[in-house]
């Protein structure tokens, strides 16, 4: 598993060192650069921040410092399901906070951080800009509004039940192969 | 093309305007029904994706033609997703909340046998004598459009739609006057900045045309500032993602009256959707030859760029948004020099916001004196909220300026629901104020809004019902700032984490004698050592709440009781054992801490040691029981022994 995870980082530094080639060196590019480091590969990972450092000849402190002064950018691998909890103005006065709670202690994870098996992530959003839907929380591109403490254990169950049912059909054809 | 300087605009244009005409035209006439779905970010995330899919689907198995057109935002962000169906022999009718299940019912009864199911309904958007219309409810007929008019009846994606309704119009215009003619109508009208602090519009393009004049051979850029970072506000994006060409145009035309051959759009990333507008906004108008050289033959020639920000608060800023465009941190300097002298890469620059530039079209075609008819003398023109909180008609709400709080909250947007009384109206978001209702008859313009203490700002609105603590309200406020300050001033950087020390010590009960007062000087002292309005405005929420809500602060520290019961550490939830109803379960399955237990004669207790404080057994609780009991202090609630196992 760790093989696998080195091998899939040294393949997006490959990526991500002939995408810079893009670009002209001028540092008005440097917030373009990050931005689609992040886009292609959904996280900043260090290597690559030392290759962004490079390719427009800043010290790594000045990139560093540039990416982590803006909240769009993440220095943590997301998990397979993406959390983004709401905690805008409307939210809040309407209970953001619980749901974010209610989300990290069902995933044991705080807010920021991916679970142990890459499958879950937690992240606080500002303001998504659906209001009048508050409280709402975005799982994997998808809004879910007017969102409840036993809507959040009925969302991560819907996951397990997912993931379970796929390694059963897996194991399924796996013994089917076995058999024939 | 080449430069053509005998065309006349007008002549140039008039094609593309014919086009774009008759191209709608055949689409009215034909003799297909037509259904409009608003599909802007709030439509998307209530589900307008899969309405959309329904109503193909639908179409689809009775082989039946209806042409979908996709729409941008209406701003009735309640009754999302919003569908207008077009059917012939009706007249055009307005559903609200449609989901797939009523997309499939309204196909199968209304384009099909002809009943336009009236349950589901809103109203007619034209005058008929069948249905009643949507403009004779408050929501409709108390809003007045200039900005938004276009919003929800243009496709965003569709640079024809846009010229069909008139778009462009008053770009043409203005090429064919001269820059100063320009600038004295935007002074005439008194067009005042819409990013927040008001600032003279007219006087700002004047300033500008002076400096671009003379500097020769300098790059002269105008930027447009959509970095909408006030959580709980979201005018700029619907504008940009409902109709990206007026905001063009606006800045087509400023770029012509300051003499400017650049423009950005500076978005935010996070507004996936915007951004994706825009940038085929500006491809569109670059083929239909309205951007690039000689625009019209004129001799305006102009190139727009999108630029996309990375979300901090403070980019809003000028300054903070020119040093985070140069690709450093986004932090602000000093000024003067102001970017018109000194702007981007040290060249003048003249920034604006989205809702200004979107304002500019609609003056040059009303022309100066007929946009002072709308608004206040000092503020003319209209404002854009987005009303949200406790309120029964959330969304977007465009009125002129002038018109009372009372109005806006009670008669526009239909009150507060659940029968709760009104508390408090939060104004311009982490800048503003909060004021009760004492300060409900106060009209809304830029100068009596900051009399009140609050501010314009760029246009959040949080109305509050009794159940809001206004000492939590502050800490919420206060500790978005404190996370969004650059950290450029000692007094921002580390006054505001300390007001949000005192404020999170006062929600949990551990306030102390003397609190109060160090908030009100070290707010004075942020104010007064901060460069930027991030922390000039920062304490503003601190302030106004402790202006007008003093004993609900003293409340905590005294008694350690919050009024409102909202504050966590302060409350507790009971169940009243008279009420609950014996062998009843709902609210055990619901407790996501496993806090409530059955005690010995088959009722419910909480455990208080393991309760969270959701409230989601209060949810549960039929209503005929309504046992469950929520108290401030929490040394009120009576305690329950969990019977042994």
């Amino acid at each position: 598993m760790d093989d696998d995870i080195r091998a899939r980082e040294a393949a997006m530094l490959v990526d991500i060192e002939g995408r810079l080639q893009g670009f002209e060196k001028e540092r008005k590019n440097l917030i373009p650069m990050l931005q689609m480091i992040q886009e292609r590969h959904a996280y900043l990972l260090p290597d690559a921040i030392q290759l962004v450092a490079d390719a427009l000849e800043l010290a790594l402190c000045e990139v560093y410092g540039v990416a982590t002064f803006y909240n769009q950018f993440r220095f943590h691998p997301p998990g397979k399901h993406h959390m983004k909890v709401c905690l805008g103005t409307a939210c809040h006065v309407r209970g953001g906070d619980i749901i974010l709670e209610n989300f990290e202690r069902k995933l044991g994870i705080g807010h920021g951080e991916t679970t142990p098996d890459r499958e879950f992530s937690i992240e606080r959003v500002a303001c998504v800009g659906c209001c009048a839907l508050a409280p709402v929380v975005i799982v994997d591109e998808t809004a879910h509004g007017h969102v409840a403490p036993s809507k959040v254990e009925g969302l991560i169950l819907g996951f397990q039940i997912e993931k379970e049912k796929q390694a059963r059909e897996k194991r399924a054809r796996g013994n089917q192969k076995n058999g024939s | 093309m080449a430069p053509n300087n005998k065309a006349n605009p007008e002549e140039a244009f008039t094609p593309i305007r014919e086009k774009a005409l008759a191209k709608r035209k055949t689409l009215e006439n034909a003799s297909s029904p037509v259904i409009h779905i608003g599909m802007a970010t709030c439509g998307i995330a209530s589900g307008a994706l899969e309405t959309k899919a329904a109503f193909e689907e639908a179409l689809a198995e009775r082989n039946m033609e209806a042409r979908i057109h996709s729409v941008g935002c209406i701003g009735h962000c309640y009754a999302e997703p919003v569908v207008i169906i077009e059917n012939p022999g009706f007249p055009a009718i307005l559903y609200h909340q449609v989901t797939p299940g009523k997309a499939r019912m309204l196909v199968k009864s209304f384009l099909e046998k002809g009943d336009p199911l009236f349950e589901y309904l809103m109203g007619a958007m034209v005058e008929n004598d069948m249905i009643p219309q949507v403009w004779d409810f408050p929501r409709f007929n108390m809003e007045k459009r200039l900005v938004m008019e276009k919003c929800g009846q243009v496709d965003p994606e569709e640079i024809e739609d846009y010229v069909s309704f008139g778009g462009y119009s008053a770009l043409v215009k203005a090429l064919q006057s001269s820059p100063e003619i320009i600038i004295e109508e935007v002074k005439a009208a008194g067009l005042r900045g819409r990013g927040g602090a008001g600032f003279p519009t007219g006087l700002k393009w004047a300033l500008a045309a002076s400096v671009f004049k003379r500097a020769e051979g300098k790059e002269k850029t105008v930027i447009c500032n959509a970095d909408e970072g006030d959580p709980g506000a979201y005018m700029d994006r619907t504008i940009l993602e409902s109709n990206p060409h007026q905001v063009l145009e606006g800045i087509m035309i400023c770029a012509h009256a300051v003499g400017a051959q650049h423009a950005i759009v500076y978005v935010r990333a996070e507004y996936p959707l915007a951004v994706k507008m825009v940038t085929r906004a500006i491809f569109q108008a670059e083929e239909t030859g309205l951007l690039g050289n000689h625009i019209l033959g004129s001799p305006l020639s102009l190139k727009i760029e999108v630029f996309q920000g990375s979300g901090a608060f403070v980019c809003g800023e000028e300054t903070a948004l020119i040093q985070s465009m140069e690709g450093r941190r986004g932090m602000p300097t000093y000024r003067p020099p102001f970017p018109v002298q000194k702007g981007l890469w040290g060249q003048p620059t003249v920034i604006n916001n989205v809702k200004t530039f979107a304002t500019v079209p609609s003056l040059m075609a009303r022309g100066a004196e007929r946009f002072r008819e709308i608004g206040t003398e000092k503020s003319p023109g209209t404002a854009i909220f987005s009303v949200v909180g406790n309120v029964r008609h959330a969304g977007l709400v465009e009125i002129p300026m002038g018109v009372d709080l009372r109005t806006l909250v009670f008669d526009t947007c239909g009150g507060i629901p659940n029968k709760k009384a009104f508390k408090a109206v939060q104004i311009g978001g982490p800048s503003g104020g909060c004021l009760p209702s004492d300060f409900l008859d106060t009209p809304i313009d830029f100068d009596s809004l900051i009399e009140a203490g609050a501010m314009m700002g760029s246009g959040g609105m949080v109305v509050m019902d009794e159940d809001t603590c206004m000492v939590d309200v502050a800490r919420y406020f206060l500790d978005f700032t404190q996370k969004e300050s650059c950290g450029k001033c000692t007094f921002c950087r580390i006054g505001t984490h300390h007001l949000l020390e005192i404020l999170v010590r006062i929600t949990k009960g551990e306030g102390r004698e003397g609190d109060l007062e160090i908030l009100e000087t070290l707010s004075e002292d942020i104010k007064a050592g901060s460069l930027c309005g991030l922390g000039k405005t920062a304490p503003n929420p601190v302030l106004t709440s402790l202006k007008y809500f003093r004993d609900e602060y003293e409340a905590h520290i005294k008694e350690k009781r919050c009024p409102a019961c909202m504050c966590r550490d302060l409350t507790a939830f009971y169940i009243d054992l008279d009420k609950c109803a014996r062998g009843c379960d709902a609210c055990v399955g619901c407790c996501p801490v496993e806090a409530i237990f059955t005690t010995r004669n088959r009722k419910k207790g909480v455990d208080q040691t393991l309760c969270v404080k959701c409230g989601e057994c209060v949810t549960a609780c039929p209503p005929e029981y309504d046992a469950v009991v929520k108290v401030s202090p929490p040394n009120l609630a009576p305690v329950v022994e969990r019977p042994a196992e």
